[in-house]
C-alpha cells in the first residue's frame, strides 16, 4: 500500500498519490479529485466558499465598488448628522439611497465605503499572517519531525512555550512599542506589516505541531524507506516524499487559521492597537460604535455582522475542506 | 505519584523562568531591531533627556540582558530598589516591576484587580464547561438528528462571533431594552444582588463563546471514542448504556478537553481583555489596555508575566488531573 494519507480502500486505483496527478488511462481518482467531489456535495461548505470568493472580490475591487456605490471612505458628511445628538439624521442609522448602509455618528463618513475598504485590511492581514504562520510552521514542524533527537526537543519546547504565552496581550504590547516608521514603511503600512508578522509568528506553533506529528508518522513509512534505500538524499526525501503528503493537513489548518486571524485583527483594532485611523477597519468601527449603540445600534450591528459573516464563511469552508480531505471520512 | 508532582512542578518553574527570559529578550531586542532607545519605551515620547538617563540607570538598561534578567528575577523574591537620576524608589517583594508613569510598584496594583478577573473567568468557566460538554455529548450520541445539526450550527455561529460584538449586542438588548441586567462594577460586599446582575451578562457572553468551542470539541472527541474497541467490549459484556457513556467513554473524552481548559482558563486569568473592555470591568485585562494606551511598559510586562504564570500553573493542575483520570500517566 503506497497511499500514505488517503488510502480510502475503495480508491486503490490511485497509484501516484504523492503527485496528485489524475491517472487518465484507468478510471482512477486522485485524492484531490475525491476531495473535490466530496466538497461539491457539501452545500454549506460551498456556500462558505462562495462568500469567501465574493469577499475577496470586494476587497480587490474596493475602489471601483466605492466609486460607483459610495462616497470616499474618509470623506466627512456632517450634513447627514443631527447636530443636537451627533447621530445620523433619520431612522436606521441614516440609511438612504445615497448612503447604502448609513453614516457614522459625529462625522458622517459613509459606512458602506468603510465596510468595503475594511474588508481589504481584514483579509490582507489575515491571509498574509496565515502565510507567515504556514511557512514557519511547516519549516520547523517538518525539520523537528524528520530529524528528531535534540532538534525535535528544542523545537517542541519552543512551540509549547509560545502556546503558553498570553498571545493577545503580547501582540498588543509588541504592536504598541513599534515606532511609526519602519522598514521604509509609514503610517498604516507599518501597523499592517507588524500585525502580519506578529499574528503570523504566534500562529505558527499550531501548524508546526500538526506538521511535526504527521512527519513523525510519515517518515517511518515504507515508501520513505524505499526512497532512502534507492539513495535519495535528505533534501529529496523532505521535499519530494514528505512535503506532498503534508499538503492536505496544511491546507486544512490554513483555511481554519484565516478566520482566527480575522478575529484577532478586528480585536486589535477594537482595542485601538490595530491599523491606524483613518484607515477603515471593522474592529475600529465597532470600537467607535461603543459610545453610540443606544442611539444608533445599526452602526454597531453592521461592522459586527461583517466580521461574523466573514469568519463564519471561512469556518464553513474550512470545516468542509477538512471533512473532504479526511481519509477516514465516509461522506 | 509524589515524584510525578515534583517533576511537574520543577518543569513549571523552568518554564516560568524561560517565559520571563523570552519576554525580556523580545523587549530587549525590539529597540535594537527598530533602532530606537530602549529607555524611551519606559517613559514615553515627551520625556526630557534627564528623565531618560534616570530610567536607564534605574533599570540598568546598559547592562547585558542576562544581568537585567537576574535583577528582575531576584526582585521577584527579594524586592528591588531603583535608583538613578537623583531619585530612587523601593519595590517590595514580589516585585513584578515598577511603573515609572505612576511612581508605583506593579504588584499591589495587579493584586487588587486579580479577584475581579478570577470571578469573571471562574463564573464563566462553570457555565461553559457544563453547557459545552453536555451539548457536545448529547450531539455526539444523537449524531445526525435535528438536535445535533441545530446545536452544531449554533456552535459554529458561536465560534464565529467576535466577543466584543456579542457583548455590545447583549448590553443593548438586556440592559437598555429590557433592563434585566446592570453595569458591572458593584462590589459583592456592597450589594450581592447588584453584583450578580452586573456579572450575569459578562459571564453568559464569555461562556457562550467558549461553550460553542467546547461543544464542537466534545462532540468530535466523543464520536472518535465511541468508535473504539473498548466501547464495543463494554457494550458486549452487557453494561448498561449510561455506564458505557458516563464511565467508559467520558473518561477518554475529558482528556483533550482538560488540556484546552487548562490553557483557556490560564489565559483568561491573565485578563479577558476583550470581555473586560466591552463590559467596562476593571480587571487585569482592562489594566493592560490602560497600560498600553499610557505606554506604561512595566505594567504591560507585569500583566504578561502574571498571565504566563497563570497558564503555566493551570497546566500543572491539568497534568495532575490527568494523573487522576488516566492511570498510565502516573507510571510513565
Amino acid at each position: 500500500m503506497t497511499a500514505p494519507l488517503h488510502d480510502t480502500g475503495a480508491e486503490t486505483a490511485a497509484v501516484d498519490v504523492t503527485a496528485g496527478a489524475p491517472a487518465e488511462a484507468i478510471e482512477g481518482r486522485s485524492p484531490w479529485r475525491i476531495a473535490w467531489i466530496r466538497l461539491k456535495r457539501d452545500k454549506l461548505a460551498l456556500a462558505g466558499g462562495v462568500v469567501v470568493l465574493l469577499l475577496i472580490l470586494v476587497a480587490v475591487f474596493a475602489p471601483l465598488i466605492v466609486s460607483v456605490l459610495g462616497h470616499p471612505p474618509n470623506e466627512f458628511h456632517e450634513e447627514e448628522i443631527d447636530p443636537l445628538f451627533s447621530v445620523p439624521k433619520g431612522s436606521w442609522g441614516g440609511i438612504n439611497s445615497d448612503f447604502l448602509l448609513g453614516v457614522e455618528p459625529r462625522n458622517g463618513r459613509d459606512v458602506f465605503s468603510r465596510i468595503v475598504y475594511g474588508a481589504r485590511v481584514s483579509l490582507l492581514v489575515a491571509f498574509l499572517a496565515a502565510v507567515v504562520a504556514v511557512v514557519l510552521g511547516t519549516l520547523f514542524g517538518i525539520v523537528a519531525g524528520f530529524f528528531g533527537g535534540w532538534v525535535d526537543t528544542v523545537v517542541s519546547r519552543l512551540m509549547d512555550l509560545l502556546l503558553a504565552f498570553p498571545q493577545l496581550l503580547f501582540i498588543i504590547a509588541l504592536v504598541s512599542v513599534v515606532p511609526d516608521s519602519l522598514w521604509g514603511l509609514t503610517g498604516s503600512g507599518v501597523r499592517m506589516g507588524v500585525l502580519i508578522v506578529v499574528i503570523g509568528f504566534f500562529g505558527w506553533p499550531y501548524i508546526g505541531r500538526i506538521v511535526r506529528g504527521q512527519t513523525l508518522s510519515l517518515r517511518e513509512r515504507e515508501y520513505v524507506e524505499a526512497a532512502r534505500s534507492l539513495g535519495a538524499g535528505r533534501g529529496y526525501i523532505l521535499l519530494r516524499e514528505l512535503l506532498p503528503n503534508l499538503v492536505a493537513p496544511i491546507t486544512v489548518y490554513t483555511t481554519l487559521m484565516i478566520p482566527t486571524n480575522v478575529l484577532t485583527e478586528a480585536a486589535l483594532s477594537f482595542l485601538g492597537t490595530g491599523v491606524k485611523p483613518p484607515t477603515a477597519s471593522w474592529g475600529d468601527m465597532l470600537s467607535r460604535a461603543v459610545d453610540h449603540y443606544e442611539a444608533d445600534p445599526l452602526f454597531m450591528i453592521i461592522p459586527g455582522l461583517a466580521i461574523f459573516v466573514t469568519v463564519l464563511a471561512f469556518n464553513l469552508f474550512g470545516d468542509g475542506v477538512r471533512d473532504a480531505l479526511d481519509p477516514k471520512g465516509s461522506r | 505519584m509524589f515524584a510525578y508532582i515534583v517533576r511537574r512542578l520543577f518543569a513549571a518553574i523552568v518554564m516560568l523562568l524561560v517565559v520571563i527570559l523570552v519576554t525580556f529578550g523580545i523587549f530587549f531586542a525590539i529597540p535594537k531591531f527598530t533602532g530606537t532607545d530602549p529607555a524611551l519605551m519606559y517613559v514615553g515620547k515627551q520625556a526630557d533627556p534627564e528623565a531618560i538617563e534616570g530610567i536607564r540607570q534605574k533599570l540598568g538598561l546598559g547592562k547585558p540582558i542576562l544581568g537585567q534578567f537576574w535583577d528582575f528575577v531576584s526582585g521577584l523574591f527579594a524586592g528591588r530598589d531603583y535608583s538613578g537620576g537623583g531619585t530612587s524608589a523601593h519595590c517590595p517583594a514580589p516585585c513584578f516591576g515598577y511603573s515609572f508613569k505612576h511612581d508605583l510598584p506593579i504588584w499591589p496594583e495587579l493584586k487588587d484587580k486579580l479577584p475581579v478577573t478570577l470571578t469573571l473567568a471562574g463564573g464563566a468557566c462553570v457555565l461553559w464547561v457544563i453547557g459545552g460538554v453536555l451539548t457536545g455529548v448529547v450531539s455526539a450520541l444523537k449524531r445526525g438528528t435535528l438536535w445535533d445539526r441545530t446545536a452544531m450550527t449554533v456552535a459554529l455561529a458561536g465560534v464565529s462571533l467576535p466577543i466584543y460584538f456579542t457583548a455590545l449586542l447583549s448590553l443593548a438588548v438586556f440592559k437598555y431594552q429590557l433592563g434585566w441586567a446592570e453595569s458591572a462594577g458593584t462590589a459583592f460586599g456592597d450589594d450581592p444582588v447588584g453584583w450578580f446582575r452586573g456579572m450575569i451578562l459578562p459571564w453568559v457572553t464569555l461562556a457562550f463563546l467558549y461553550a460553542a468551542m467546547y461543544a464542537r470539541l466534545t462532540r468530535a472527541t466523543m464520536l472518535e471514542v465511541l468508535g473504539e474497541d473498548y466501547i464495543r467490549t463494554a457494550r458486549a459484556k452487557g453494561l448498561r448504556e449510561p455506564v458505557v457513556i458516563g464511565k467508559h467513554a467520558m473518561r477518554s473524552t475529558m482528556t483533550p478537553i482538560l488540556t484546552i481548559l487548562g490553557m483557556d482558563l490560564g489565559a483568561l486569568v491573565g485578563g479577558a481583555i476583550l470581555t473586560e473592555t466591552a463590559f467596562s470591568i476593571k480587571g487585569l485585562g482592562a489594566a493592560a489596555v490602560t497600560a498600553i494606551n499610557e505606554r506604561d511598559l512595566p505594567m504591560i510586562l507585569g500583566v504578561t508575566l502574571i498571565t504566563a504564570s497563570a497558564v503555566v500553573f493551570a497546566n500543572v493542575v491539568v497534568d495532575l488531573l490527568y494523573a487522576v483520570i488516566d492511570p498510565r500517566v502516573r507510571l510513565s
